[in-house]
């Protein structure tokens, strides 16, 4: 293990799941079988986008090809979220497992997992699982004795850039270009990397599916909604008592999330980072799930004292910077609204612009190339609607 | 790094030996990219050509890649950077004061780098701190809840470190 950074928080699932068990269960079924029990558990990605990874799975398996890729996301760049470190570092086992058995079920050989360059402290650790991995058999040729199996892991390094998280710039990236994400279709699980179909799953995601194969589709549909199946890992920060990484059934209302970590009095949570929304006090009885707040998990407590105009430049001066530039409503669409935030905490924003960066942000939303542009305006929009008469009626601080 | 003929040939000889254990593929790029840039601490215009000279690339590839990446940028930098989180969680916890702390102790302002070249200073996206902000790496290391007396103490223990090595 690494110098471990504590991170507090309550118990997690992944703590009761038997080494190896998923991988054993998924080894000892056919193909097929396997990505039907994904399909069936209904479990949704977990870096934020919520595909279904049964789906994604069956698509990829579907793929006639000499070589196919798992890849595992670790480049968790969204502001304000840190599971995915606390997963890597204290239960890497089950994110290779998860990898090896999407190794099996979708037919590759080799796995990577892309790390964040601001997590090059975890490189180490990493590798020394995989290489145990290796000398117990549970990687490499004939995994676990299975006959044709062969599956290897690779540890790959992201090098600054947020947008890397959207998995066809992580897969540039790994080809050694510019992160800008690919117009799709095609999709990565047809041609992926290296024009291979290729399944990209965040880290969290691939955990869940070891500890879904151990402990069965039925156990893990027993937490959460009917539309979202599972338990889910969030990031608590900001201004709160308890901050830390929290494990919660789908369905937990932002008020009940509030009081478990001691946020209650808070002004507003944001949900999802930077490319999240605002969710304001008013609204705490709404649920955490993907039919009404979707989230990859970064929660952001808000306190009462906080200007929310500074919540909203915090995140535009973000995106402002990771911006790939590639399309023009992101690189250009940010840094209006932007200047829009700035003018308004001046109490000097005309409300003719004020409109127009209104429109702008829906067309990012719509003709943006990704999912960055495409959820860039999101944060400062809903700001707007939660607080819009706090925020118009400043007066001019001249 | 690479000022004379003789420099540039071994600079040549390490990327050739990088590309060996990496692969010759377009795919070693960021990787030897990544390692100019944490032994030489910059990339600059002679090793951009040479690595594209070994890979058979056009050198205006490697400049692009160089330049889109936030660890890889060719511009000189210190032997130690310090990129604090600019993140909303390390905001409200106080990043401005860490801010502060090391541009008086550095005496230099962000993205900008020490005369002596020791230290840059860098904001950072999101380091995944959040709650234990504010927090800051160095180089490769990580440093959280974060005060402006720890600011200066981390500072400190950086320069104690290169004395300690020329001895």
């Amino acid at each position: 293990m690494p110098a471990t950074i504590e991170t507090q928080g309550n118990a997690l699932t992944y703590e009761t799941i038997e080494p190896e068990a998923g991988l054993k269960a998924a080894l000892a079924m056919s193909r097929a079988d396997l990505v039907d029990t994904v399909r069936d558990s209904d479990l949704k990605g977990r870096g934020g986008a919520g595909f279904p990874t049964g789906m994604k799975w069956g698509f990829c398996a579907a793929e006639k090809a000499d070589q196919k890729y798992i890849i595992c996301n670790a480049d968790e760049g969204e502001p304000g979220t840190f599971k995915d470190r606390v997963i890597l570092t204290r239960f890497a086992d089950l994110v290779f497992e998860g990898m090896t058995i999407g190794g099996y079920a979708v037919g590759a050989s080799l796995g990577i997992i892309y790390l964040r360059a601001e997590y090059t402290y975890l490189r180490p650790h990493l590798n020394d699982v995989i290489q145990k991995r290796r000398a117990a058999g549970l990687l490499g040729h004939n995994v676990c004795g299975v006959e044709g199996f062969d599956f290897d892991i690779l540890v790959a390094m992201g090098a600054g850039a947020y947008v890397c998280g959207e998995e066809t710039a992580l897969i540039e990236s790994l080809e050694g270009f510019r992160g800008e994400p690919r117009n799709r279709p095609p999709f990565p699980v047809v041609a992926g990397l290296l024009n291979n179909p290729t399944v990209v799953n965040n880290v969290e995601t691939l955990a869940s599916v070891a500890a879904i194969m151990a402990k069965g589709t039925d156990w893990f549909k027993g937490f959460g909604t009917d539309k979202s199946t599972g338990y889910k890992l969030f990031s608590i920060s900001g201004d709160c008592e308890k901050p830390g990484v929290y494990e919660f059934p789908w369905g937990i209302t932002v008020a009940d999330l509030l009081k478990e970590v001691g946020g209650e009095g808070a002004m507003a949570v944001q949900i999802g980072g930077a490319s999240g929304v605002c969710i304001p006090a008013k609204d705490f009885a709404r649920a955490l799930a993907f039919e009404d707040i979707p989230t990859g998990g970064s929660v952001m407590v808000i306190g009462p004292d906080r200007d929310i105009l500074d919540v909203a430049e915090n995140f535009l001066d973000f995106f402002v910077e990771e911006s790939c530039g590639q399309c023009t409503p992101c690189r250009l669409g940010n840094m209006q609204m932007l200047e829009a935030v700035k003018l308004l905490k001046q109490g000097e924003c005309p409300p003719a612009f004020l409109k127009n960066v209104k429109e702008l942000g829906a067309t990012m939303q719509v003709a943006s190339k990704c999912g960055l542009g495409q959820t860039s305006p999101s944060a400062f929009l809903s700001i707007l609607e939660g607080f819009g008469d706090e925020i118009t009626n400043r007066a001019a601080s001249a | 790094m690479t000022t004379t003929i003789t420099d540039q040939d071994q600079f040549k000889t390490d990327v050739e030996a990088l590309v060996e254990k990496l692969g010759p593929g377009r795919s070693s790029l960021i990787p030897i990219l990544a390692d100019v840039k944490r032994r030489f601490h910059r990339i600059d215009s002679e090793s951009m050509q040479t690595i594209a000279d070994v890979l058979d690339i056009h050198p205006v590839e490697v400049y692009s890649v160089a330049s889109f990446y936030a660890f890889l940028h060719g511009a000189p930098e210190g032997q130690f950077v310090i990129r604090l989180c600019g993140t909303l969680s390390c905001d409200f916890a106080g990043k401005e004061a860490i801010a502060d702390a090391l541009k008086a102790e550095l005496g230099i302002g962000f993205d900008e780098t020490t005369d002596d070249g020791l230290f840059t200073l860098e904001w950072a996206s999101c380091v995944g701190m959040c709650d234990q902000g504010p927090a800051l790496l160095v180089n490769d290391e990580v440093h959280t809840r974060v005060t402006p007396e720890t600011a200066k103490e981390i500072v400190a223990a950086c320069r104690a470190a290169v004395v300690a090595k020329e001895g």
